[in-house]
């Protein structure tokens, strides 16, 4: 039977596994929002298309699977730019698909015409533009496997108009073959032997590991080695969950924010396993003094990940979780032979010690709300069970240092592009993928702003999502760095108009709360919880609190500013 | 170092662009790039000339390798091949410097392609060495214009 492109591309959509399209509808799209009532999938109408890229990505996140979102040609494809480079830099697996004008118009400058497949080409793992509808089918099925496969990552695709109405047998291509893309997953055996033999000889030994980790479903390996090795771990703002951070191992995130401990452990490693993370300057310092005592093992499933940044002694290109899983297979036997406990009792003690003298900490306040304080509240009464989405900034790193992770795919955050207005239109994707559970965004008062419109979404859907603003008044990171390096030049950093957000939330139909004492925190944020719907909580906090532990940008990890 | 890469890339609209993108977008740099059609009608064969120290150009050939469009891509320096670029030369050639001119042609085993009362047209082929001595040779008479094509490459069969 002939179907349409349209209907080709539905059908595409239901094979490929797809539950849920975040998306806007335009005149290029028309075709395929036509055919949208026989859809397999719910549709989500945002009220931006940047929303409609962050919830596929926050879904993505939340769920492990691909994130799918739907726009129109023009400004409905520009609009998404931001959200696409946010999931390229994070590794994010999320197909876009792109009305366009015509073909006959292609390049004619056409109404609501743009060259998207141009535009984001240094964004995307890669992008089609469908010129026939032959292909389609086999556009959608390769856009999916890039997507999803070796590094994830996001896959767009230009629909144009007259492709969508243009009627041609369907046809499912079973197998995905390409003789340009073949990621490599399997460990070289020689490696992960030389790897096993570094980790037993190793006196100091610390995992670092980073997103990759949580894409590759590494983090039970990952716990097992730290586990019966005794090899205390840290992570990347992308790796936060990849290990229980109520396990004493557990030394917090490393980096610009990072943790005393973790800091000064890779400081002083004498092995470190770098695991799906790439040496990011937020989390080396100063690349010339990163672990400089120490041997290097990068796990990675990009090449280019590998001796980009830095320099190490012993690459591995595979999967994280295959290679953690062929390491516990080398050295299980050695549980037997080998004390790793004892043999790390020296060094497990120092980092003991170094977690002691300088812990994660804040001056508490009884006039003021401590926005850490706030974050601490919420972990507890959500038992850290919750899903975190933050904006960026400040409450960004609070979120990351304050909230401990027990489990993977719970904390969405923009690490790499650190794009403010993620956090909300995430939590409404993870919220999607995962009805049951309590989704918070960790919010600042500027960031919040940028994609607000989106309680309309959140409302019309019923989400149970809890936006926590702690209200700083400030655009605080910016302010932070203002303060310390730019001697309280606090030009164009203070929010003095702002909206009232409780009423806000009221207009939308959701409920609003207001927090401003220290003695109410508890009992409001636990009532705003337990409120059904979209809730936003506006925490008046301490205005010119700064994120510590903070390594000054360029400087190495162990000048850290401290409480 | 200058490194030859051979790229073997899908034969598919963007393509250029995209490997053009890479180099411009991450800051390495291209000396020159030659783009043909290969025995298999599906792909190309880029040549691209580069700098870069050791590093740089494993990043390169790396980034090369992570498009999704590229098949192979392989880095002639490393091994025995044969390199030529062919130039286009347009010469002054008053007639008091016309039998010097004519003697550099042939001692380079160039060819003349075209000749008026003042300018010769002359096409040299070879390495970048050759290429750069024949430019060096006849630049002292003017040289009006000058059309290069790129380096192109070919592993040579017996490596070793
Ligand atoms: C889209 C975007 N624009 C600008 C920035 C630069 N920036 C980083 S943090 C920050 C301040 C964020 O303020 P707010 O959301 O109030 O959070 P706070 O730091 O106060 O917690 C800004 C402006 C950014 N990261 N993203």
């Amino acid at each position: 039977m002939e179907l349409s492109g349209a209907q080709i591309l539905l059908e595409c959509l239901k094979r490929e596994g797809v539950e849920v399209v975040f998306g806007f509808p335009g005149g290029a799209v028309i075709d395929i929002y036509n055919e949208l009532p026989n859809a397999s999938f719910k549709h989500v109408l945002v009220r931006h298309e940047q929303a409609a890229i962050h919830a596929a990505d926050g879904y993505a996140r939340a769920s492990g699977k691909v994130g799918c979102c739907l726009v129109t040609s023009g400004p409905g494809a520009t609009n998404t730019v931001t959200g696409i480079a946010t999931a390229y830099m994070d590794s994010i697996p999320v197909v876009i698909l792109t009305g366009q004008v015509p073909t006959p118009l292609i390049g004619n400058d056409a109404f609501q015409e743009v060259d998207i497949v141009g535009i984001t080409r240094p964004c995307t793992k890669h992008n089609y533009l469908v010129k026939d509808v032959k292909n389609l089918a086999h556009v959608i099925r390769q856009a999916f496997f890039i997507a999803r496969s070796g590094r994830p990552g996001p896959v767009l695709v230009d629909l144009p108009k007259d492709v969508m109405q243009t009627k041609t047998e369907f046809v499912w291509p079973e197998d995905v073959h390409m003789r340009s893309y073949n990621p490599n997953y399997k460990p070289h055996a020689g490696q992960i032997r030389k790897v096993a033999q570094l980790i037993r000889d190793a006196e100091r030994p610390l995992i670092y590991a980073g997103g990759g980790v949580i894409s590759s479903h590494a983090h039970e390996a990952l716990t097992w080695l730290a586990q019966n090795l005794h090899i205390p771990v840290t992570a990347t703002l992308m790796g936060l969950g990849c290990f229980p951070g109520n396990d004493k191992l557990w030394l917090g995130m490393l980096g610009m924010h990072g943790t005393y401990a973790a800091n000064m452990a890779i400081n002083n490693a004498d092995f470190v396993l770098a695991v799906g993370a790439r040496f990011d300057d937020r989390v080396t310092g100063k690349v010339s003094t990163f672990a400089p005592k120490a041997t290097l093992v990068h796990v990675d499933i990009d090449p280019t990940s590998i001796q980009k940044n830095v320099s190490v002694h012993v690459p591995l290109v595979a999967d994280c979780r295959l290679a953690l899983e062929a390491l516990k297979e080398e050295l299980e036997p050695s549980l037997a032979v080998y004390d790793f406990e004892e043999g790390h009792r020296p060094w497990l003690g120092k980092v003991a010690a170094w977690a002691k003298e300088h812990p994660l900490t804040y001056k508490p306040s009884a006039e003021t709300i401590k926005p850490q304080h706030v974050v601490e509240v919420l972990h507890e009464l959500t038992h850290g069970d919750a899903i975190i989405a933050t904006e960026v900034g400040q409450n960004q790193m609070w979120a990351a240092q304050f909230y401990k992770f027990n489990k993977p795919n719970a904390f969405l955050s923009s690490g790499g592009l650190g794009t403010m207005g993620y956090g909300f239109p995430a939590a409404i994707g993870a919220q999607f993928a995962c009805p049951d559970r309590m989704v918070i965004d960790v919010a600042g008062d500027g960031s919040i702003q940028m994609n607000i419109q989106e309680l309309a979404t959140s409302v019309a859907n019923k989400l149970g999502i809890k936006i926590v603003i702690l209200n700083n008044g400030f655009l605080g990171m910016v302010r932070q760095w203002q303060e310390l390096f730019y001697k309280r030049n606090y030009c164009e950093t203070c929010m003095d108009a702002q909206p009232d957000f409780v009423k806000l939330a009221e207009a939308y139909g959701a409920k609003g709360f207001r927090i401003s004492k220290t003695a109410e925190l508890r009992r409001v944020l636990q009532e705003a919880l337990d409120t059904p719907g979209t809730v936003i909580v506006d925490v008046l906090v301490e205005r010119e609190e700064n994120v510590y532990p903070m390594v000054p940008a360029g400087a190495s990890l162990t000048d850290m500013l401290l409480v | 170092m200058r490194h030859t890469l051979s790229v073997t890339v899908e034969n598919e609209p963007g393509v250029l662009s995209r490997v053009a993108g890479l180099f411009s977008g991450r800051g390495f740099n291209i000396e020159s790039l030659n783009v043909g059609p290969t025995l298999d009608p599906g792909a190309s064969v880029m040549t691209v000339t580069t700098e870069g120290d050791e590093q740089i150009i494993e990043q390169i050939v790396k980034q090369l390798r992570k498009l999704i469009t590229v098949i192979k891509v392989v880095d002639l320096t490393e091994m025995k091949s044969v390199l030529r670029e062919m130039i286009l030369l347009k010469v002054n050639a008053c007639d008091a410097n016309r039998a010097e001119i004519l003697r550099t042609v042939d001692i380079f085993r160039c060819k003349v392609v075209d000749v008026s009362i003042d300018e010769i047209t002359i096409e040299a082929t070879g390495n970048h060495e050759k290429i750069e001595a024949i430019i060096g040779l006849l630049n002292r008479f003017g040289i009006k214009e000058i059309s290069r094509s790129g380096m192109v490459a070919m592993k040579r069969s017996m490596q070793g």
